[in-house]
């Protein structure tokens, strides 16, 4: 194991998550799921995330399809897909994901179908962006293991 | 379909067997099942989960029985109210816990606690907002 390598790259990965959290992408309740993870299901972060990100590509297609008619939108739908989103958005951290959220119930309770596309258009930026973001920070921890080295618990509080 | 996570009995050193805490989590989100299956792993439980209202409900009138249970509000084919009523309507008497974003929204969660719930905590989910439930389960 080459110790300054893995020095390196567990610094790398301190400073990156670090960055995620200041600049709001994730929130504490990512440092939650990262406590809950352990030997036993070493990989259990990645797939949650992984089934969050699944479950907002399904969402963002259902709530597309709900906006297309000017004249007939659902919002009732609309709403449902936002709500649902919400909730799994607060539940795995992505702070930013969940900010839309809010902004987005706001434009579907006045049924404000232009604010309801631009949070759309918003929350699927977002969520894509934390996608990359989160990827890169598997592929960091990757690294440090590949290495010989231990993946460092961050206190962000 | 609904799934089960681990399960099975111990025995103790003095082979005086401890019954595990046995959840059932309810909910249409499969990242947010994920999480709260972990959470009850890693406080010593196992789990079983239910996608939604309906199939928790053919759960228990297939005979299965649990500690507690862990309802989420809003879920297709039958939402978490009308499983909650559903439930206790069958004599149900496990703890039900609801678990939803409901926050500021009074109404809506006052009749999903006057639907039978024990409880209810706002999501997200935390091992901090379970275990003083589950401490007065076990200590009932």
């Amino acid at each position: 194991m080459n110790t300054t390598v893995v020095a390196q790259l567990q610094r790398q990965f301190q400073d990156y998550i670090v960055s995620l959290y200041q600049q709001g992408f994730l929130d504490s309740q990512f440092s939650e799921l990262r406590k809950l993870q352990d030997e036993g299901s070493p990989d259990f972060v990645s797939e949650v995330v992984s089934l969050f990100f699944d479950d907002c590509s399904k969402l963002i297609n259902t709530m597309s399809r709900s906006l297309e008619q000017p004249d007939n939108v659902d919002f009732k739908q609309l709403d449902s897909g936002v709500h649902q989103l919400k909730g799994s958005s607060s539940s795995v951290g992505a702070r930013r994901v969940k900010n839309v959220c809010i902004s987005f119930k706001e434009c579907c309770d006045v049924q404000n179908r232009e604010g309801c596309l631009r949070c759309l258009q918003q929350v699927d930026y977002e969520y894509k962006m934390l996608k990359t973001k989160l990827q890169d920070l598997f592929n960091l921890e990757q690294q440090i293991l590949q290495a010989g080295g231990t993946i460092p618990q961050v206190d962000i509080n | 379909m609904a799934t089960k996570s681990t399960g099975g009995i111990e025995k103790t050193k003095s082979t005086e067997v401890k019954k595990k805490l046995n959840v059932l989590i309810v909910d249409d989100d499969p990242s947010i099942r994920r999480i709260h299956e972990m959470i009850i792993k890693t406080i010593g439980g196992i789990s079983q989960t239910a996608k939604n209202g309906e199939e928790a409900v053919i759960l228990h009138l297939g005979g299965a029985s649990f500690d507690l249970i862990l309802m989420d509000k809003e879920m297709p084919e039958r939402d978490g109210v009308s499983t909650t009523k559903k439930l206790r309507e069958m004599k149900v008497t496990s703890m039900i816990v609801g678990v939803t974003s409901l926050a500021g929204q009074e109404e809506e969660r006052k009749a999903f606690m006057e639907a039978g719930l024990n409880h209810c905590l706002e999501k997200p989910l935390t091992k901090d907002k379970i275990l003083p439930l589950i401490r007065n389960l076990l200590g009932a």
